[in-house]
């Protein structure tokens, strides 16, 4: 019981943040309707917020489909987890690996047993997506409306949301050092390199800082 | 084709094979510790990148502005703990006072 009602509304208060995503893809010359399949087909907001990212900055669509797919890995190393618990395959197991996003990952290992892992990893994949998908839609056809991203702030908006993304990340002095030898390279990158590849040339950071531990 | 459309194919095409991959493959292939801290520090480094070019450059200018403001509430108010929404909407609030002023 209590699994399902923590899924719904951790569905609903993510979900809410599609706005915010549709907007800024309307923002950053995405249609209403590339806006919604992104939300639809993608479905991972770091990534998602990435390519609107680097290609409204002016990036190549070359590095904007690589750093959001870089993004992307981690849903991959969840799936890992995951396909042991869940046991699917067939339809099933797109279905599921759709669902693999952070939060449906989250909520699954915070459980006791497999059954309640199972339960949350479904009815949170599938809450988050399901107010995801309409929170983008309203978010995308208002900021049609909104006309000067800057004067309502959402220029600094999506910055602030990748601040708060990797925030809960810096759990030690290691990852603050990563981070900010990310930030560091990045700024360091912006007058020399082209548009996109600052963002991606930090990779190579945590290549480096990983190898050895 | 628009580099949108292209964008929007691509970065599904690539998101979604990922989580597909990691629900097919043996676990064991994935398992080393190494493949493991790489990960987890992938998106510390993007994240960071993504917020310092979208906060603090404009093309291949590194500026201070509006949206430096904005991020300097966000710090503030992440370390304050407060709710990530209302860390959105300060940052948001600040940075479209800022530009309206200025």
């Amino acid at each position: 019981m209590s699994v399902k009602s923590d899924s719904l509304s951790i569905g609903i208060t993510v979900g809410a943040f599609g706005s915010a995503f549709g907007a800024a893809a309307v923002a950053s010359h995405y249609s209403v309707l590339q806006a919604c399949l992104l939300s639809l087909l993608t479905f991972s907001g770091a990534s998602q917020f990435a390519v609107i990212g680097v290609l409204g900055s002016g990036g190549s669509a070359i590095s904007a489909i690589a750093t959001s797919s870089l993004l992307g890995i981690r849903n991959g190393l969840y799936g890992v987890r995951m396909a042991q618990i869940l046991k699917i395959s067939g339809i099933k197991r797109i279905f599921g690996a759709q669902l693999t996003i952070d939060e449906s990952t989250g909520v699954a290992l915070s459980q006791r047993t497999p059954a309640e892992m199972k339960t949350g990893f479904w009815y949170t994949g599938l809450a988050v997506y399901i107010f995801w998908n309409l929170f983008t839609l309203l978010g995308a056809l208002g900021a049609s409306a909104l006309g000067d991203p800057a004067a309502w702030g959402l220029d600094t908006a999506i910055p602030a949301i990748f601040l708060g993304l990797v925030w809960n990340r810096l759990s030690d002095r290691k990852a603050w050092a990563i981070a900010l030898s990310a930030l560091v390279v990045a700024l360091a990158l912006t007058p020399i390199a082209p548009a996109g590849i600052p963002i991606m040339s930090t990779v190579i950071l945590a290549v480096i800082l990983g190898w050895n531990e | 084709m628009s580099a949108q459309w292209i964008s929007v194919i691509g970065t599904s095409a690539f998101c979604f094979g990922f989580k597909y991959l990691g629900h097919s493959v043996p676990e064991l292939w994935l398992n080393h510790p190494r493949i493991q801290r790489i990960n987890t520090y992938i998106p510390i480094v993007l994240l960071t990148g993504l917020v310092t070019v979208q906060g603090l450059t404009e093309k291949t200018k590194v500026v201070i502005d509006h949206r430096a403001a904005g991020l300097g509430v966000a710090v503030v108010a992440l370390l304050a703990k407060l709710p990530f929404p209302l860390v959105i909407i300060a940052s948001a609030i600040t940075s479209a006072v800022i530009y309206r002023i200025y």
